[in-house]
């Protein structure tokens, strides 16, 4: 595979470290139930299909990525720094 | 290569055959008569012609007879003259280059080849397994299924190894591959896979855009099929133009032609293996050339020219040597000037079939017959016939084959039924042609059933992928130009280029009007589908017969396209047959699937490089050139070699030397090289509360100049590392990892940084490479210090006690951080200085403390330290541990959020049985203890219901005298004082010991502060 | 338990055996009959199993034979052993290390011992050894513990010293290794067997027993009333239930969404390797200790190699470059004879990659609907104890010893299988 790194360009995926679904939120500490926190470390939706997953370019510009990637064909999606994608959920949450 | 001219095949004479082998044509081919190599095959000598293959050789010296099948030992000859051979493999080279399974077809022959037939015993013309052959009934598809399983014993022991000897094919050599190989990539606009006309037109209609372009072809001549056909482009023989084309191509500078390269793989992306036979074209790499190169190629566009793959005949005595493609046929006595019999018939389904009947003719090759099995005579096969004088049988076939080792005479029924037999020894077949879809199907995309071609053509390309020519299903050669020049123009301007119209060549006619004949019926005998693995008609009815009738059932239950050849030529008869058994369609019955690689690669080129001491990259310590100086023995811990112990001379074992290392560090001072620490600075606003976050205890109320011990949980509760957090200031941390984690741990902190903590002003950064640091520890070690350490500083206890930190410099003028933290639980220091001063600071304190008893200790005493202290390393922080089975509860904070402290809570993490970090001292004090031993009760028996934990670590302790032990036993603390039975039975053990404390020596911890 | 008397036409079938064999070769092999009957589904049955691979068919097996269960059916979405039993590197072994795991596998692998003459079938199950190489001080105490554990379990494990090791598999680069080998943990009764066979065996053999097997008949729907699982809908019509096992390994999520369950499971893939037949070589199964390298010789004479998994989320059936470049450098720095041999193909299957990295086999929050997934890459050896185990818990209602810790819910208590302590990174395990 090839990943559009938003910093660095295209470069081949053995440059990535792959983590897995970004769709999961830790949970708030201060709220958050234990089965909240089970979903968050074990549940998946595993889809077949569009998937948001976290990798970092840890052989490039260490910056984590949330690549939007059809598990299907692999074909990429979009990719977005995941620092941006973060703070923008922040703002967003209450 | 330079050699014969462009114009050879229009320039071959008629009946008049060469002087150095019996069947090599006087003139013509694209072979240099100039010069002669000697080869030999299975031990007897012959010659050939650079430009020849193998099997082009092997033709030209009338041997037929080239190797043994796979189940029944049939002989077989050479059928192709591509990479598609089933039948001619060999084993190439001798000793431990010697090459199995080898396609004598697409071997470039050198002076001194030497090749032997493959799977015959005593030799190849007396087989004694050809004996299967009259097992046949018995031992169809799958009949192993079915029996040996009684007794059942005797299926290893006896049945196995008898079939294991059987099967296979070619012997390997046994021995490491004395050649290297290489690997390299290359980023172009347009990939062409295939320099045939399309190829070459869509490589030079790209080139002539401007595109970067990569024409890699398999062949080690550019041309493909212009190289094997006469043909006449703008009037002229088709070489010429090849020429032409070529030398166009050669001038422009982006524009890469890699000969001997097949494109093997596509992956996603763009991305393509391709390997290049660097020197399997002479005896020997030279010493500073690899033998294969793997390049991984990254292409915008890509353009598959790859041609199509002619399709046999099935009907009784089809695998005789003699029986060849019509095709490959035209390519031996064309190309190579060798023919491969003397009197033909012509059995085809189509019109490309009539070429071969012409180029027979026009060389001399008797043709007697050409059977043509559609019953629609064809005016373009009857006037071919007519022109060779031959028999024209339409609506017929061939129905059986004489001769045992090679076609003697076959079997022709008429339209009519009636039979006549003919001899002859040489019988061209052709039923149709198969697109080389692979590097288009790689990815997914099925090929579907185009009924007019009678053949799967690609559709669902991959993205950024094209096909052009024959491999497209545009079998006609004008139609390979339109075709090749369309896609080259389309590639380039996909690229950003703009193509430019150019002329299509004009062509001589043609017609390539086919209508598929599956299999010859109403006849008897063994009709191979699949020739390298022995699949008959008779095994796919069989198959039928036992439900085995989905593609992937038949082929697995037959080994139908299971072979090395992976059913080039097999496949699509296979299918249609089993479509005809299951009288459904033949795209209802599925197609088959085109995995990686199109054709087989040698394990050693996909590992280029990569083996022995190069498999992977080595890291030294800074100060490693000194510790060799020493004649310190290594170790390999991870990529790092460090030193495990620094022998001194006299001393018998590494257990001695040991001892000797940690009773210098309990009583004087010792060195230690511990750069390979994870180390990563943490600075910024946030740092600490990103710290906090981090770590299981609270770093934000750490004073600056001090040290803190540290603990990291991961996510999911268990204990992911430990180390030293340092605040240089208010906003400077440097942290260290475990060596084994320090990659890890700089992940995990910045996955933190960017995704789960993004608000928090914090920078990161691994200076594990930047700083050499040494471990300083003994009661002497201040002293030592103070003598490397410039005395601006104060480093007494006063201005700087147990867990002080401070930037320093030291030897003069050099940066330093200055840590007193300690492992060994003895007063210690570690000091940080540039790693490219840390040869000259081990140097600097071994002279400074050679007053004082230094001594260098390696990772062995590192451990007998940490041991005897009870401190956890990489044995206890396993992943399976929690902070409380390691006595580190206390280290988890209350008061804060902290990664994994809510999962770590779950009720089994907790739960109160669970084994925990003990100390164990062998009741016997004599007795050694071993890491990886289960303990159960004293006096239990060594049940699965009585384990009750294991030994994670063992030292033997010179403090202590005898050997001591870290483990993890249900009940932890409470069973301090007790017995336990340690129970290793892989190693013969099985002693007592008793259960104690884990801090072993010193456990008031009165040392650390000296 | 309703015993229904198999409904569907039961074709004669002819014992396998050396005299069935020549009986068949005289009369031109026209007796022989096919392995497992075509029949169209039945409106009812009295339990489903959705997935025709390697489990799912050894479960059908094992519910008709220890159960008495006939009225059953297996659904395959397209032909029967097409999944991972159809494309894995063919070990088999119980070389585990944690109690909720060893007894399973050590289970299985009696299963093996006695599989051929159970099913009739020759599954060619050679227990031709398997060896684990160890390559520092660290990496053979973890083999100690491990092979202690086995042995605890009355598993049988030997740690071989390297010159042990040389002595058995002299061809592997002793003199010049990155990482040289130290030793060895071998357990000689692991080993391979013909993996196709397997399915097909169990299917034959199934299918004397009254299963019927529905190949092309795609689960689109599973119907849930009242917290109750009663039925799926296909690509062949609707089928009512009384149970209903999903075991469909790579697919489980994407089955198990449909009756609106999401699991603790991601897909990946899993490439593997054959190449060209050569004469005997290699005689055992060796695994590589400072890579991710395994490999064994079929009975065909193809070396059959594989390493890790591509190690992202994919439903693609295909790999990547990488990890083809991984797995054959591993090869050449363990077995330098190996450069000059072909790999003639390549594949990839979707492994259900659990959290833990061990298996599922349990009753899920529906009734009725029952689970059996997670075997990450090591589903292939578990086929006969998965099929046995989960036709138990279908029949019975309740876990078996063996699959006792194998509980969906041991994540959120924390009884984690863990046998790599990798954590919830389904790709490390």
């Amino acid at each position: 595979m090839r990943i559009p790194c938003v910093y660095c360009g295209e470069r081949g995926h053995e440059e990535f470290a792959y983590l897995g679904d970004a769709t999961v939120q830790r949970p708030d500490a201060s709220s958050a139930t234990a089965a909240e926190w089970h979903d968050y470390g074990y549940v998946r939706d595993n889809p077949s299909g569009s998937h948001r997953e976290l990798w970092q370019h840890v052989s490039g510009c260490r910056a984590w990525l949330v690549v939007t990637r059809d598990t299907r064909t692999h074909a990429i999606l979009s990719v977005e720094a995941a620092r941006d994608v973060a703070l923008s959920r922040e703002k967003a949450a209450p | 290569m330079n050699d014969a001219a462009p114009n050879a095949h229009s320039a071959a004479p008629a009946r008049r055959l060469g002087d150095n082998a019996p069947l090599r044509l006087a003139e013509g081919g694209l072979i240099d008569r100039s010069r002669t190599l000697a080869f030999t095959f299975d031990g007897q000598r012959y010659l050939g012609h650079p430009g020849d293959t193998l099997a082009s050789a092997l033709i030209a010296n009338g041997v037929r007879l080239v190797g043994r099948s796979f189940k029944y030992h049939r002989p077989r000859g050479i059928l192709s003259a591509g990479p598609e051979e089933p039948n001619a493999l060999v084993e190439l080279r001798s000793g431990a280059r010697r090459e199995p399974n080898s396609r004598a077809t697409t071997i470039e022959l050198y002076d001194g080849l030497v090749a032997a037939s493959q799977n015959r015993w005593p030799s190849l013309k007396y087989d004694l397994l050809s004996i299967n052959g009259l097992a046949g009934p018995i031992i169809g598809a799958g009949f192993y299924y079915k029996t040996f399983m009684w007794p059942a014993a005797w299926w290893e022991k006896v049945y196995e190894p008898l079939i294991r000897r059987a099967a296979g094919l070619g012997r390997a050599a046994g021995v490491p591959d004395p050649d290297t190989y290489d690997k390299a990539n290359l980023h172009c606009d347009v990939l062409v896979v295939g320099a045939g006309p399309a190829g070459l037109m869509a490589a030079l209609t790209a080139g002539r855009a401007g595109a970067r372009v990569v024409l890699c072809e398999d062949d080690f001549r550019l041309g493909g099929r212009l190289l094997l056909d006469r043909r006449e482009i703008d009037g002229r023989s088709a070489l010429n133009w090849v020429a032409a084309t070529e030398a166009e191509l050669a001038a422009m500078p982006e524009v890469r032609i890699l000969r001997r390269t097949s494109v093997v793989a596509t992956y996603d992306h763009g991305t393509y293996a391709a390997v290049e036979r660097v020197n399997d074209h002479v005896a020997e790499p030279p010493s500073h050339e690899p033998r294969q190169r793997l390049w991984r190629i990254v292409a915008t566009r890509c353009v598959v020219a790859a041609g199509a793959t002619e399709r046999p005949l099935v009907f009784p005595g089809n695998d005789r040597p003699g029986v060849m493609l019509a095709g490959a046929v035209r390519a031996y006595v064309n190309r190579f000037a060798a023919i491969p019999g003397r009197r033909a018939v012509v059995f085809a389904t189509n019109d490309d079939a009539a070429r071969t009947v012409d180029d027979l003719a026009h060389c001399g090759v008797d043709v007697v017959a050409v059977v043509d099995a559609r019953p629609q005579a064809s005016a373009v096969m009857a006037d071919a016939t007519q022109r060779a004088s031959a028999r024209h049988i339409s609506g017929g076939a061939v129905t059986r084959v004489h001769g045992r080792l090679g076609v003697e005479a076959v079997d022709i029924r008429a339209a009519n039924g009636a039979t006549a037999r003919v001899a002859c020894d040489l019988v061209c077949v052709s039923g149709g042609w198969s697109p080389n879809v692979h590097l288009a199907s790689h990815l997914g995309g099925r090929p579907e059933w185009d009924a007019t071609l009678a053949a799967f053509v690609a559709r669902n390309l991959p993205e950024r992928m094209d096909l052009a020519g024959a491999a497209a299903g545009d079998l006609a050669l004008a139609d390979a130009f339109t075709q090749g020049h369309r896609a080259g123009s389309a590639a380039a301007e996909a690229c950003g280029f703009s193509a430019a119209s150019a002329p299509i060549p004009l062509l001589d006619p043609e017609s390539t009007a086919t209508s598929p004949l599956w299999r010859v019926t109403g006849t008897r005998g063994k009709a191979f589908v699949d020739f390298q693995n022995d699949v008959t008609t008779g095994d796919l009815e069989l198959a039928h017969r036992e439900g085995f009738r989905s593609v992937e059932h038949m082929k697995r239950y037959t080994t139908l396209g299971m072979a090395t050849d992976q059913g080039k030529t097999s496949n699509v008869n296979g299918l249609a047959l089993m479509a005809e058994l299951t009288q459904t369609s033949i795209p209802a019955t599925g197609t088959t699937t085109f995995r990686p690689p199109y054709l087989p690669v040698a394990i050693g080129t996909l590992a280029g490089h990569h083996r022995g001491k190069e498999f992977r990259p080595t890291r030294l310590a800074p100060t490693h050139t000194w510790a060799k100086e020493q004649g310190a023995i290594f170790v390999e811990t991870g990529l790092w070699l460090r030193a495990q112990w620094y022998p001194t001379p006299g001393e018998k074992d590494w257990l001695e030397s040991v001892d000797r290392e940690v009773r210098a560090v309990r009583s004087a001072v010792g060195i230690c090289d511990v750069s390979t620490l994870g180390k990563i600075d943490v600075q910024g606003p946030g740092a600490a509360a990103f710290l906090d976050f981090l770590y299981t205890n609270t770093m934000s109320t750490l004073a600056i100049g001090r040290a803190r011990y540290g603990l990291m949980l991961r996510e999911d509760g268990f204990v992911m590392d430990d180390g030293t957090v340092s605040r240089l200031g208010p906003e400077h941390y440097v942290v260290t990892t475990t060596t084994a984690n320090a990659a890890g741990v700089m992940a995990h902190m910045e996955h933190a940084q960017q995704w789960l903590r993004p608000g928090l002003d914090v920078t990161l950064a691994s200076v594990s490479e930047q700083w050499a640091q040494l471990s300083v520890a003994g009661p002497r070690s201040r002293d030592v210090l103070r003598a490397v350490v410039d005395p601006a500083h104060d480093i007494s206890d006063a201005a700087f006690p147990y867990l002080a930190v401070a930037e320093v410099s030291a030897m003069g003028g050099i940066p330093a951080r200055l840590f007193r933290i300690s492992y060994s639980g003895e007063r210690a220091y570690e000091i940080a200085v540039p790693a490219g001063y840390g040869d000259a600071l081990v140097r600097a304190l071994m002279d400074a403390g050679r007053a004082h008893g230094i001594v260098p200790y390696g990772t062995e005493t590192l451990g007998v330290l940490r041991i005897e202290k009870g401190h956890v390393a990489g044995n206890e922080i396993s992943g399976q541990t929690t902070a409380r089975d390691l006595g580190l509860g206390r280290m988890l904070s209350r008061k804060k959020d902290f990664i994994g402290r809510a999962l770590a809570e779950r009720p089994a993490l907790v739960a109160a049985g669970r084994p925990a970090l003990v100390g164990l001292k062998p009741v016997d004090r004599s007795l050694r203890l071993r890491a990886g031993a289960h303990l159960v009760a004293q006096g239990a028996e060594p049940t699965a219901a009585n384990d009750q934990g294991y030994v994670t670590s063992v030292a033997h302790s010179p403090t202590l005298g005898h050997w001591i032990g870290l483990a993890l036993l249900s009940g932890g603390a409470t069973r301090h004082g007790e017995r336990v039975r340690v129970w290793d039975p892989v190693r013969s053990g099985d002693t007592l010991a008793e259960v104690c404390d884990p801090v072993f020596y010193d456990p008031a911890g009165e040392r650390l502060h000296g | 338990m309703c015993r229904g008397a198999p409904t569907g036409r039961r074709l004669p079938t002819v014992r396998y055996s050396i005299s069935s064999l020549l009986g068949q070769a005289i009369t031109g092999n026209r007796g022989w009959k096919p392995a497992w009957r075509r029949t169209e589904p039945k409106p009812v049955y009295d339990a489903l199993i959705v997935g025709g691979g390697g489990h799912g068919l050894a479960t059908a097996y094992y519910l008709a034979k220890e159960h008495g269960m006939a009225n059953i059916a297996v659904l395959e979405k397209g032909w029967i052993g097409s999944g991972n039993i159809g494309r894995n590197t063919t070990l088999i072994r119980s070389n585990y290390l944690l109690p909720g795991n060893i007894p399973f596998y050590e289970h299985s692998m009696k299963l093996w011992e006695g599989l051929e003459q159970d099913i009739n079938y020759n599954a060619m199950v050679s227990q031709r050894g398997l060896l684990n190489l160890y390559h520092s001080d660290a990496q053979r105490d973890a083999f100690a513990r491990r092979g202690n554990a086995m042995r605890m379990h009355g598993v049988d494990a030997e740690l071989l010293d390297r010159e042990e090791v040389r002595a058995f598999v002299p061809y592997l680069d002793f003199d010049n290794g990155r990482f040289p080998i130290q030793g060895g943990l071998i357990q000689r009764r692991g080993g391979t067997v013909r993996h196709d066979a397997v399915a097909w065996g169990y299917a034959r053999a199934a299918d004397r027993l009254g299963v019927d097997i529905l190949e092309h008949c795609e689960v689109t729907g599973i119907d849930v009333v009242d917290g109750r699982a009663v039925g799926v809908q296909t690509t062949r019509g609707a089928i009512r239930a009384k149970k209903i096992g999903l075991a469909a390994a790579g697919n489980s999520s994407r089955v198990a969404a449909l009756a609106g369950l999401r699991l603790p499971i991601e897909s990946h893939v899993l490439q593997a390797f054959v190449s060209e037949g050569v004469k005997p070589l290699i005689d055992t199964v060796v695994t590589f200790g400072a890579g991710h390298f395994y490999i064994s010789q079929s009975d065909k004479g193809g070396l059959v190699f594989g390493g890790d998994i591509d190690g992202y989320n994919s439903y693609a059936w295909r790999g990547n470059l990488p990890m083809v470049e991984d797995v054959a450098e591993c090869g050449m720095a363990l077995m330098p004879m190996l450069g000059r041999l072909r790999v003639v193909r390549s594949w990839g299957g979707l492994m259900d990659m659990s959290m833990d990295g061990s298996p599922i086999i349990d009753k899920t929050p529906i009734d009725g609907l029952y689970l059996n997934c997670g075997w990450c890459y090591g589903g292939f050896k578990a086929t006969p104890a998965s099929g046995w185990c989960f036709a138990h818990t279908i029949a019975r209602d309740e876990l078996h010893a063996f699959n006792a810790a194998m509980r969906l819910d041991r994540f959120a208590t924390g009884h984690l299988i863990d046998e790599r302590g990798a954590g919830n990174r389904p790709n490390l395990h």
